[in-house]
């Protein structure tokens, strides 16, 4: 029976599920109905100088009819007097003393760090983090992601928090840059024991094109906001790895970002998060989605034989390489199945246009179902995407797999194009139709503007 | 010539009978999952009497965590592959879907059920670990959705138990009487044989319990005995007639085909007396068999039928003519049955009264009598303080669900009267609990 106990740089709590950051932990109220739902641990809504909030806040992403795939919010930190969150952390940790209860923060001065941290640590906060993300309402004053962009200031603030915190301390890092790994890395210098990532990301949602103002509407404009929810997951995910196969950074990472059902949560792990903290999915399910995430955590350590999260966190790492090293040999041509084929030719139309015209269609029309011109497939696997029949499109192996060859023994070897029409350019030898061909295809009539 | 030939072979048979609540593909089970909202407080699981938490398991579906899903299931409904097939789900938890106020087709959640634990009895899956032995021994008299359900909840608490059972298979009316066209035999006994090696619970096949002596002898050898012997046969219509050959009980001839398939030859012209479920079940499954006349006769009107309005529907959609109103008299015929005179009835203050002079007759060659199952009232009578009711259900505590007799517990339809399989499913798994508080003490 898997074991789900996490303890992240010595912050415990009884499985990896915590709530982030956010809406769903404003409040003591939620942060205990979330506890005895059955989350692990909650990193409580940021606090600091209490703020005023606007009046419309959030905006989606519906992609068709699936609600909410993206989210995003002009909401900033709290706007509850601190004396109330303290008392409630009290209450909280009176009631679940073995469940993790992480205070954010977000201030300015030396002197209020070191006030705020002394306050949440008295209140019995399990841990700190540090708020160096939100990229709206708070940067302007040049805190939040103002702070996460400039390794420099996120080192030194790190430094001050842990002249005084006797907590561990978790250094939350913004998406909102290029190379994560920089403030990453000031965070292990500044002495923080964890990081967190991702924060929101800047965005804007949607526009209104009748009011002519994006979304979430304040009386006619708007402003842009934190996105997150499943679609930010791509994101996190590539970050998380950065951070994790970097060398310098060796301290655990809590892995955030569209975190809806446990493959997500075994994917972060898989890519070296010691928890995941969720906070759209309850936004959108409300606390009830922990009884789907600890139920699929379980079966899946069980089925693979996993006794703690240990036993898998980070297992993927070593797979993942630089572009260089990938093996220029692998190749695979794809395969339709001709009896799962429904005939709806997006395979046909996604390679034709969009990628090396290596699919035909049979010159009868009442035959529906594509085929693969193999000579032409590259391999890109492009048409399994698109297919809407599970099992339908494979991808075969058509070397023998005895060789290995990358682009960087190839450049070691003086074997790689250098000049512009160098006859190792790789598509030299891939047929492309000549362009007047595109002119004379038969296509169906109401394809016509 | 009727729409349905007469199966001549098991494959013809299977055809007629094709399933209404067919096993769903891989894709199917993925996209139809995908819709479910995961609603709070989700009214499908209020509405199902095993109040399985049906947005969890449609969402592990989704999550490909089919075998999560099943246990989700099976934790709350033993026969979580049944209940899938032949529950009315339409109201009950596909009823309650809250699609059906939006006019959205509302989650086919019964097929959701069985695709999941469907796969957990095709791995044979094991999820479950029976209790450490606790010394007990419970008797088990009938191995229904009653008895069975009682009996895995009793494996888990660790006491022994055996099940004694009239027929030769398990599963009660799953595979003796509900309609083909709900669940194959196969599909029905796959799920015992899957039980029965997960919690080892001792079946004893054709041993019923027929006398004081075989009563008294359970009563020596178990802690407690768990009656789930369902109903018995066909009530009498006590009518002239009713003896000829040819008119016969519908549960009979339900389990006659259940057991015999196309080797059961059904004439040119049936007549079904009854509204209720299983009179719609009789006249569909004739239909199926190649009858080219089926008239379901009630002798109430349609608004006051018993059976669930799209038992009626699926029976119509198979040519059964449904003649309200009518009350019959006699069951004419030399030695075989030939016909029946009925009398046109009305409703008149409340009361069903006969239109004098309204009779008329209806030529056939079969008369299936849908209109209830007497109680076994002769095996209960034998055994010491056993209370029934007016209408001869044994009286039980509604928590414990003991008997008058404190040794003896029971659930399902001896209790009920004729509910549906989730029904005693849920009550059998109750009765457990109130046996291990009794023989713990």
């Amino acid at each position: 029976m898997a074991n789900l106990k996490t303890n992240l740089a010595g912050i415990k709590s009884p499985n990896p599920f915590w709530l982030a950051s956010a809406p769903p932990t404003n409040s003591g109220y939620q942060i205990m109905k979330a506890f005895d739902a059955g989350w692990g641990g909650a990193v409580w809504k940021t606090l600091g100088v209490p703020v005023v909030n606007v009046s419309s806040r959030y905006g989606a992403v519906n992609h068709r009819d699936n609600r909410m795939v993206g989210f995003n919010n002009i909401e900033l930190i709290t706007d509850r007097p601190l004396a109330d969150n303290l008392r409630e952390i009290e209450e909280v940790k009176k009631r679940f003393p073995d469940h993790a209860v992480i205070a954010s923060l977000m201030v300015e001065t030396k002197e209020e760090w070191h006030q705020i941290v002394k306050d949440v640590e008295n209140a019995g906060s399990d841990g700190i983090e540090l708020n160096f993300g939100c990229p709206h309402g708070m940067c302007e004053r040049g805190m939040g992601s103002a702070v996460g962009q400039e390794p420099k200031v996120l080192k030194t603030i790190v430094s001050w928090v842990k002249e005084v915190a006797k907590v561990p301390v978790i250094v939350k890092l913004t998406p909102n840059i290029s190379d994560i790994t920089r403030p990453g890395l000031a965070a292990v210098e500044g002495g923080g024991d964890a990081i967190s990532l991702i924060n929101t990301i800047q965005s804007i949602v949607g526009v209104d094109i009748d009011k002519f103002v994006p979304y979430p509407i304040v009386d006619g404009k708007s402003t842009n906001g934190g996105y997150c929810g499943p679609a930010v997951k791509p994101i996190a995910l590539n970050m998380l790895k950065n951070c994790a196969q970097h060398p310098g950074i060796n301290i655990p990472i809590s892995g955030i970002g569209g975190v809806e059902n446990w493959r997500d949560a075994v994917e972060f792990i898989l890519l070296g998060a010691t928890s995941v903290q969720v906070c759209t999915a309850v936004m959108h399910y409300g606390f009830g989605i922990i009884r789907e995430l600890v139920s699929g955590l379980e079966q899946y350590m069980d089925d693979k034989g996993f006794k703690t999260l240990d036993d898998f966190r980070g297992k993927a790492l070593p797979n993942i390489m630089h572009w260089e090293d990938l093996n220029l040999k692998y190749k695979v041509v794809a395969n339709i199945n001709k009896d799962k084929c429904i005939g709806c030719q997006l395979c046909y139309t996604a390679c034709e246009d969009g990628a090396h015209q290596a699919i035909g269609l049979s010159s009868d029309m009442t035959d529906r179902k594509p085929f693969i011109i193999e000579e032409n497939c590259v391999g890109c696997n492009l048409c399994s995407l698109v297919c809407p029949v599970e099992d339908c499109i494979s991808m075969d192996r058509k070397d023998d797999g005895k060789e290995q060859l990358t682009w960087k023994d190839r450049t070691l070897a003086g074997n790689i194009p250098t000049t512009f029409d160098d006859p190792l350019a790789g598509g030299l030898h891939h047929w492309v139709p000549q362009p007047e061909e595109a002119l004379t295809k038969v296509k169906p009539t109401h394809y016509s503007l | 010539m009727s729409e349905y030939k007469a199966p001549k072979s098991e494959k013809e048979f299977e055809e007629n009978f094709s399933q209404i609540k067919p096993l769903m593909s891989n894709s199917e089970a993925y996209y139809e999952s995908s819709r479910c909202l995961f609603c709070y407080d989700a009214p499908c699981v209020n509405a199902c009497p095993t109040g399985i938490d049906i947005p969890l398991f449609i969402r592990q579906i989704n999550t490909n965590n089919a075998l999560g899903a099943a246990k989700t299931i099976y934790d709350s409904n033993t026969f979580g592959y049944a209940c899938g097939k032949v529950c009315p789900t339409e109201v009950l938890c596909e009823g309650a879907c809250v699609y059906n106020h939006q006019d959205v087709k509302p989650i086919e959640i019964g097929r959701l059920q069985s695709y999941a634990t469907g796969k957990a009895i095709e791995k044979n899956h094991k999820i479950y670990t029976t209790g450490k032995p606790n010394g007990k021994k419970v008797a088990i008299i009938g191995a229904g959705p009653a008895g069975i359900s009682c009996a895995c909840d009793l494996r888990m608490y660790g006491c022994e138990v055996d099940i004694y059972e009239a027929k030769e298979n398990p599963s009660g009316l799953t595979v003796y009487g509900v309609a083909p066209y709900k669940i194959t035999n196969k599909e029905a006994l796959d799920e015992m044989v899957y039980l029965e090696k997960q919690f080892g619970y001792k079946v004893h096949y054709k041993k019923p319990i027929l006398t004081k002596s075989d009563l008294e002898n359970l009563e020596k050898n178990y802690d407690a005995i768990f009656i789930g012997i369902g109903l018995g046969s066909t009530s009498a219509l006590n009518i002239k007639g009713e003896e000829l050959e040819n008119c016969f009980g519908a549960t009979e001839f339900v389990e006659k085909l259940r057991m015999n398939h196309h080797k059961v030859s059904v004439p040119k012209k049936v007549i079904v007396l009854g509204g209720g479920n299983t009179a719609m079940d009789a006249a569909s499954e004739s239909a199926r068999m190649g009858s080219e006349k089926v008239i379901l006769a009630y002798r109430r009107s349609k608004e006051s039928m018993g059976a669930y309005e799209f038992e009626y529907v699926l029976a119509k959609g198979v040519g059964v003519k449904g003649v309200f109103n009518v009350s019959p008299l006699e069951i004419l015929g030399k030695g075989k049955v030939e016909g029946v005179k009925f009398i046109r009835t009305q409703e008149l203050n409340g009361k069903l009264e006969n239109i004098a002079g309204s009779e008329f007759t209806e030529s056939c060659d079969w008369v299936i009598k849908a209109t209830g199952q007497s109680k076994q009232v002769e095996l209960l009578s034998m055994i010491k303080g056993m209370e029934l009711d007016k209408n001869g259900r044994i009286v039980v505590d509604s928590k414990s669900f003991s008997t008058k007799n404190p040794k003896y517990f029971a659930a399902g339809d001896a209790v009920s009267g004729g509910q549906e399989v989730v029904n005693a499913v849920a009550d059998g798994r109750r009765a457990a609990k109130g046996i291990m508080d009794s023989i713990m003490k």
